[in-house]
This record gives C-alpha cells, sequence and structure tokens, in this order.
C-alpha cells in the first residue's frame, strides 16, 4: 500500500436528481454570463442534451470559461454560467466567446467552454468542453490531441446558418456520435 | 488526489442498471483522462455572492413554521488533505415532511406544505463549518420498479477550491430500514464509503426544547498537497 492510512476519501457522489430546480436553477440570471460592462464578443451558446433515446429535459448545465483575454475568475467575468434543460433538451447561455488560454504548462489551449453536466440518471456528473469548429488553434490543443481523432469532432460547437452569433453544441450521453468525456 | 482504483471504490459507477435511469444516459465510451495540470482551474466565484438571511434557515422563509420535525444539520468541508474548506457555497434542496417536493413534476400524493418551499444554501465559516436548520425529509415513492421508494434524504450541491471538487450528493439518516432497498445508495460499491453519506445523531448539536441535530461531514477531492507515488 502507498496510502496514508486514516487519509480522507472523498464522500461518494449521487445523482441531482429530476427534482433539483427550485434548489439550483430557480435564478435564471445564472445563463448570462455577458453581463454589462463584460468585454468581447458576444455570443448564444445553445446546449442540447440527449441521451440513448432522446431529448433530456431534466438535465443541468454548468459552464465555466475564461475570459475574452483567456483568464479565468477576473472581476469583470466570473465566467460561471448554470440553467436546466427545457423539454426539448437544451438551454441557452449569452455569454462571450473564450479566449485562448495560455497559462497551462503543456501549453496554450485552444478556446473552450468547461462543461459539468447533471441529470437524474447520471450517479455522477460527466465533464466535456466545448471546442469552436474552424479555430486555427484547435490543432493544437493538448487536450484535444490525447483524444482519438474520429471522436474529436464530438467536441466541436458550429454555427447554425442564419443564426451568426449563435454557437449549437451538443451532447450525446450515450449511442450513435456518443460525446468526449473528460475524467479529472 | 485519489487514485482511479479509489475512485472506483469509493465512487458509483455511471451504468448501474438497478437504478433504471442509467440504461440509457450513462456514456458507453471510455473517458479521456485530463492531465493533472489541467485539472486545477480555480473554481467559480460563485460562493461570493451574498446569501439572504433566511437562506440557511428553511423554517423561517414563509410567513408560518412548516410541519415535521425540526433538525439541526451542520458538519465540516474539508479536502482530501483533512483542510478545512472554508467559504465554499453549500446549496442543499429536499422534500417536505410529508415526503412531496416543491416542484411541479413531483405528482406523489402526499400534501405541499405552504410553509415549506426545501431549498438552502450557505457559505462555510473559516473552519470550514456549515450549519442549516431545516425539517426532516419524509420518504417517498419512486417508479424505478415495484414498490420503490427512496429513503429520507437531503441533496447536497459543492464547489469546493478547484473544478475536480464539484460535488452534488445526498445525506441520509441513521439507520433507515430503506437502505438495502435502494439503488441509489447502493450504487456506492464500497460499504464505508456507502456509510459516509449516512449522517449521524449528534448531541452536540442538537438543541434542547427545539431540534434535534444531525451532522454530515463532507470531503472533497483535489487540492492534495504531497504526491503519493513513491511513497511506501
Amino acid at each position: 500500500m502507498t496510502r496514508d492510512a486514516g487519509r480522507p476519501v472523498a464522500t461518494p457522489s449521487q445523482t441531482v436528481g429530476p427534482f433539483f430546480h427550485f434548489g439550483l436553477t430557480a435564478n435564471a440570471a445564472l445563463g448570462t454570463l455577458a453581463k454589462d460592462g463584460v468585454r468581447g464578443e458576444r455570443i448564444g451558446l445553445r446546449i442540447r442534451v440527449l441521451d440513448r433515446d432522446g431529448p433530456v429535459p431534466d438535465a443541468m448545465v454548468e459552464i465555466y470559461h475564461a475570459d475574452a483575454e483567456g483568464q479565468y475568475g477576473q472581476a469583470h467575468f466570473d465566467g460561471f454560467g448554470r440553467l436546466p434543460t427545457d423539454g426539448d433538451g437544451t438551454c441557452v447561455f449569452e455569454t462571450i466567446r473564450p479566449g485562448a488560454v495560455s497559462t497551462r504548462a503543456d501549453g496554450a489551449q485552444a478556446p473552450h467552454v468547461n462543461v459539468c453536466l447533471f441529470a437524474r440518471g447520471l450517479l455522477r456528473h460527466v465533464y466535456t468542453r466545448i471546442y469552436f469548429s474552424g479555430d486555427a488553434a484547435l490543432d493544437e490543443d493538448p487536450l484535444i490531441a490525447l483524444v482519438p481523432p474520429a471522436r474529436r469532432s464530438t467536441l466541436l460547437a458550429s454555427q447554425p446558418s442564419g443564426e451568426p452569433a449563435v454557437w449549437e453544441f451538443t451532447i450525446r450521453l450515450q449511442g450513435e456520435g456518443e460525446t468526449v468525456f473528460f475524467a479529472l | 488526489m485519489s487514485t482511479p482504483q479509489e475512485l472506483a471504490h469509493s465512487q458509483p459507477p455511471l451504468l448501474y442498471p438497478p437504478y433504471k435511469s442509467t440504461i440509457p444516459r450513462a456514456p458507453a465510451e471510455p473517458m479521456i483522462q485530463v492531465p493533472r495540470s489541467f485539472a486545477d482551474l480555480a473554481a467559480p466565484l460563485f460562493g461570493h455572492l451574498p446569501i439572504g438571511g433566511t437562506d440557511n434557515d428553511l423554517t423561517r422563509q414563509h410567513p408560518g413554521e412548516p410541519l415535521g420535525e425540526r433538525i439541526v444539520v451542520a458538519g465540516r468541508i474539508a479536502d482530501e488533505d483533512g483542510r478545512a474548506v472554508p467559504d465554499t457555497l453549500v446549496e442543499l434542496w429536499q422534500c417536505n415532511a410529508a415526503g412531496r417536493y416543491f416542484h411541479a413534476r413531483d405528482d406523489h400524493p402526499a400534501p405541499l406544505d405552504p410553509n415549506f418551499g426545501g431549498a438552502g444554501r450557505t457559505l462555510t465559516d473559516a473552519n470550514g463549518i456549515y450549519r442549516f436548520v431545516t425539517i426532516k425529509p419524509g420518504a417517498y415513492p419512486w417508479r424505478n420498479h415495484h414498490n420503490a421508494w427512496r429513503p429520507a434524504h437531503i441533496h447536497f450541491s459543492l464547489f469546493g477550491t478547484s473544478f475536480q471538487s464539484r460535488l452534488v450528493t445526498q445525506m441520509y439518516f441513521p439507520n433507515d430500514p430503506l437502505f438495502p432497498y435502494d439503488p441509489i445508495l447502493q450504487s456506492v460499491p464500497d460499504e464505508a464509503a456507502r456509510q459516509r453519506l449516512v449522517s449521524q445523531f449528534d448531541l452536540a448539536l442538537t438543541e434542547p426544547e427545539w431540534a434535534l441535530g444531525y451532522r454530515f461531514d463532507i470531503v472533497l477531492r483535489g487540492r492534495h498537497s504531497t504526491p503519493f507515488e513513491g511513497r511506501v
């Protein structure tokens, strides 16, 4: 054994269940990250959650991302959002397009949004990342490099035609085109 | 940091067929392990938002007193080094004493209580201590399988100090006869880990003539200072 006897072990996770809304998502303002005074390109980030059978109408999506300069936790922009999905499995965050994050020892990371997903049926939350299609920095991103090439496209948001300020991202929990999830 | 083996033992798997909702939702592909240097993103600043005066007392959020058994729920939030996690947001939500949630989709035929919403939030103090006053929630049926009942529980949500330490869990009450029949609690493989989800009656937290006290300590992942590799 290499472990210290008696060292605390993390408390187990349990599902968020179907009835979290009045406790966790009553504050709709948590869907608006791009408040007045936040610098950067305004975008709508539309996230749709699907399971094997279709839309997930009772998920909670948390996002966390850097500001337009790639900095976390700035006074003008705390970078945190939280929304429930609707009957179609969808939620829309009003935010800004994040900048490349360059403070990692691993090298510059392409602009991305961290996603933490909770739902009935998920005994633990799962993490994924949203990257932006067409970004020149994608090829250099050290985390994408760890993902099998055939699955990388599941991490890309795209822009629907006719909605220039909107990025769309689909989370497929299971089945064809299952989204890449990350273990921290 | 927990090893993958420890996590597999003390955390529930994503697919646990006795809990039927995991079957269509559990990701099946292998997860990509994020290198440690990526995992230490600073936590959201969420815990710095103002907390309302009655947010930690669920018995005082309405004009009248809620029905049910008044209780104190308190504990210490620590990291895997045992160090207190101060100033971190603790959110909880629960059903009322009759086992009914203040939620449109809960159609369990038990009464709502106009004096009980069931949601609270607070910050830990400098020693990582949180404290709520609430009502003991009831057990309630669900449709996972025939005659399925959830043991009484309170949902908790915590942020901690890093993206990795995010935790949503459920607190149970001692000696509940429903434990062996509840696939959500039983999804945790290790008996000792399951026991960490069960609060303990605590006479020191109990307020005379007022409320029983239950202690629920929580350990969040992360912020482990000393690499364990190489130590024997």
